[in-house]
């Protein structure tokens, strides 16, 4: 009874600004990268994420009683090229988090499987410069019946999740500019209780998710072995409520949270189909989430089916 | 592009199918059928109460007959709203036909839910107490911790009974006849009763819980009046009451809460929480036998929850009968007995099972929740609810049962601060938890005795279903060793004492009358 603490949109926040913008041969949902026809890459992402203060409603605190909270996974990748136009990618995330004071005890487990489908109807060419507009929709799911009611040392949210992104790519010579936002449709959870108060009583194991947005704006430059960009990230819930004075946060919390990072991918030029990437971010401003840091670091490995 | 096509379309179909699914939820006592009890207990008049000393320590006066002008336009009054019924008002009438003992009971959980939050520390790390003069001013009035829940349910519901025996009472005596026997071409909307309709039962359970509830959750008089306004209403639209029976019973409700809040107020509550000089004391006195006193855990260090909850005058075990029940002294600390208890808790957190955790979270009732005897209430509202009992009796069995776990509290926090011994996280820091840890000291489990009595009085009443609830009890008790916050000794002595206090109710029951 005795330790407040706070949630971060984990799942998508994390999974997206952290996980996301890994490399050419690992696009995202996210960037505007696309692999050739029959291209196939995979790799793995190592990601790291804490935080000491969380907003408790619009409140900033820190929490003795958890004093800095460690959120790190691993996640792989595997991408295909249907055409160079058409690429379908996937995700899965093993998580584990702990707390560094306090007695509650971190979790661990698989998270989510989600899988994407990227599709670039228009890409044209204007002299130095070229424009492309993506349509994107995923899919994703827990991979295991993991807790999601003991945040904020829960690895997930347990939502199933129906994902539409719309995206904008400009490039200027190798300098890039690339606009999205998605749209974030999100299932019921269910509890290992049978009932909870949001902001009343609810005498029932399910608790109704708000849906979410989710926006990014990237720029930088994009060259033939070096990636680097910077980011700006945004998610919104589209409803839910605050955690009130030193309550226990609960998924179905009002979970936003901006954050600024950078990306970088670098491919080999002794090795053209191993490419390193790595990045870093952090949260500028938020509500029912910690101010998290973090960083990552991955590998991925192309493989070329046909030329 | 056709492979594009249909892609596109499926993405698309997909998208539309997820969108039209439906997030509605159905609580499962939102559908709950209209009370229409098998046996309306005409007779219950004679049971013998908690508090009064006769069901006519409140006078209620005659009613007016049904013959007078002032009679007929109170049905009239009805007749006009059902002229015009929306929606939200059958709404209205269809959740309050399920019982008002099960829907005040609900709206307590309610409130304790929204008020079981510890305060924030201070900036110097000391910590605020909530005051019930000041209740909105943070932190909010009350922090409704276990004890002081279980000892809010008890009152509210022990006043209900009594309230209701005071009522059946005079029902029986003026035998004024529901409304629809009066005027044939009135429409009713709930099942009708045998049972005479002055004073309105309902009634008597809204006014005795708000007036109650004015001493309990001050700062949440906006929400409480208005779920009582919707009672008398929705009442009055189902052609079950005129407005004489509820404004009679709204009286005699209010008026026999007045006695059992009176009660409240010098029944050492108030003085619970002690001082830090009791607290070090406490600490000295664990030193002075011999033994490693409880320390908090929490950051900053936390006064321990209601050390003086013990000395709380129960109603069904006095102090006397408290300090009898109270267990032999736990393992010490430092014998070879303790450890292994220790390591038992450290083995089984290590690498909990999901099932493990599934139980610790479904029994947890922690911070946010209507606590251990919340649960219990819902366990037994739920069943409750199949036995299409009278509201007097819904209430007498609420009143045994909040009135034992209450008592359960009482005794538990007594032994807790007698023995005022450590938490297992404190004996191995080794020891994560699956939950939060509560700030009090562990020997006896709090839950282990909640379940042990509610278990032992369920058992009573409902007699088919007395296996379940001993598993249930054993789930929730063990729960507490799965979450590493309790060591086996806490789980199994608490059960036994729980299972005591539950017996002074069950004593109680075969002696009131009713059975």
């Amino acid at each position: 009874m005795s330790v407040k603490s706070i949630f971060k949109p984990f799942r998508f926040v994390f999974a997206m600004t952290l996980f996301s913008a890994t490399a050419t041969h690992a696009q995202t949902e996210m960037d505007a990268i696309m692999m050739n026809k029959h291209q196939f890459c995979s790799g793995f992402d190592y990601m790291h994420s804490s935080w000491d203060r969380y907003w408790e409603g619009t409140l900033k605190r820190t929490n003795e009683n958890l004093g800095t909270v460690t959120t790190q996974g691993v996640m792989f990748m595997p991408n295909y090229g249907i055409t160079s136009n058409l690429n379908v990618m996937a995700s899965a995330s093993y998580v584990w988090t702990e707390a560094s004071a306090g007695t509650l005890k971190g979790m661990k487990g698989l998270q989510d499987l989600s899988v994407f489908v990227k599709w670039r109807p228009v890409a044209k060419s204007f002299g130095a410069n070229k424009l492309s507009l993506f349509v994107l929709g995923g899919y994703s799911a827990p991979l295991s019946n993991y807790v999601v009611d003991f945040l904020p040392l829960s690895i997930g949210l347990g939502t199933k999740n129906l994902i539409g992104r719309g995206m904008v790519d400009f490039l200027h010579k190798r300098i890039n500019v690339t606009a999205s936002a998605a749209y974030v449709r999100r299932s019921n959870v269910t509890l290992d209780r049978d009932t909870y108060y949001d902001t009343e009583l609810h005498q029932t194991n399910e608790v109704k998710m708000p849906d979410a947005a989710q926006y990014q704006l990237r720029a930088g430059y994009r060259g033939k072995y070096l990636l680097a960009e910077a980011l700006l990230n945004n998610w919104t819930t589209l409803g839910g409520f605050d955690i009130t004075r030193n309550n226990m946060p609960f998924p179905s919390n009002r979970m936003n949270a901006t954050s600024v990072g950078v990306q970088l991918k670098y491919t080999l030029k002794s090795n053209t189909h191993l490419s390193l990437i790595g990045g870093g971010s952090t949260t500028i401003a938020g509500r029912n989430v910690g101010q998290a840091t973090a960083f990552n670091a991955g590998v991925f490995y192309a493989f070329y089916f046909k030329k | 592009m056709k492979k594009i096509f249909s892609l596109s379309i499926l993405v698309a179909g997909a998208g539309l199918l997820v969108l039209s699914c439906s997030k509605a939820i159905t609580e499962h006592t939102a559908d709950a059928a209209a009370l229409n009890p098998a046996n309306i207990d005409l007779n219950a008049g004679v049971w013998k109460p908690v508090l009064l000393s006769s069901p006519t320590d409140v006078a209620v006066p005659a009613p007016i007959a049904a013959t007078t002008p002032d009679y007929i336009a109170q049905i009239n009054e009805i007749k006009t709203w059902q002229a015009d019924l929306t929606t939200d008002e059958k709404d209205l009438v269809k959740y309050w036909s399920a019982g008002a003992v099960l829907r005040w009971n609900e709206i307590m959980r309610e409130l304790v839910a929204k008020h079981n939050v510890p305060p924030a520390q201070n900036a110097d790390g000391t910590y605020p107490a909530p005051n019930a003069n000041n209740p909105l001013a943070y932190p909010t009035f009350p922090f409704a911790n276990p004890p002081y829940a279980a000892r809010a349910y008890a009152y509210v519901a022990a006043a209900q009974y009594d309230a209701l025996v005071s009522a059946w009472y005079y029902k029986k005596l003026y035998n004024r006849p529901a409304p629809y026997k009066v005027d044939a071409a009135l429409a009713v909307l709930v099942p009708k009763s045998e049972l005479p309709s002055y004073p309105s039962e309902d009634a008597v359970v809204e006014g005795a819980s708000v007036e109650m509830l004015k001493l309990l959750f001050p700062g949440d008089q906006d929400f409480i009046q208005q779920k009582a306004e919707e009672h008398r209403r929705a009442r009055l639209i189902a052609g079950a009451n005129v407005r004489s029976d509820l404004e009679a019973g709204e009286a005699l409700g209010r008026a026999v809460a007045q006695k059992f809040v009176t009660r409240a107020r010098g029944d050492r509550a108030g003085t619970a929480g002690g001082s830090q000089v009791l607290w070090t004391q406490l600490e000295t006195d664990c030193i002075a036998r011999g033994e490693t006193p409880w320390i908090s855990q929490e950051s900053p260090k936390r006064p321990p929850m209601l050390p003086v909850f013990g000395k709380v005058k129960g109603f069904l075990v006095d102090s006397l009968a408290c300090i009898a029940l109270r267990p032999a002294a736990p393992p010490s600390a430092s014998s070879t007995k303790m450890k292994n208890e220790t390591e038992e808790i450290y083995q089984l957190v290590k690498n909990p099972t999901r099932e493990q955790i599934r139980i610790v979270h479904f029994w947890a009732d922690g911070v946010g929740t209507a606590t251990p005897p919340g649960h219990w209430n819902a366990i037994a509202a739920d069943d409750f609810i199949t036995k299409n009992w009278s509201e007097v009796r819904w209430a007498r069995n609420m009143a045994l049962l909040n009135m034992a776990l209450m008592d359960a509290a009482i005794v538990c926090w007594e032994t807790k601060f007698y023995y005022f011994n450590p938490r297992p996280s404190q004996l191995n820091p080794a020891i994560k938890t699956l939950t939060g840890l509560p700030n009090f000291p562990s020997y006896i489990s709090g839950h282990s005795t909640f379940s042990g009595a509610a278990a032992a009085f369920l058992g009573h009443v409902v007699p088919e279903r007395a296996s379940q609830y001993q598993a249930m009890a054993n789930e929730a008790s063990v729960s507490r060793m799965y979450g590493g916050i309790h060591y086996r000794s806490d789980c199994e002595q608490g059960l036994v004492v729980g299972k005591n206090v539950g017996q002074f109710a069950i004593n109680r029951a075969q002696a009131d009358g009713a059975e």
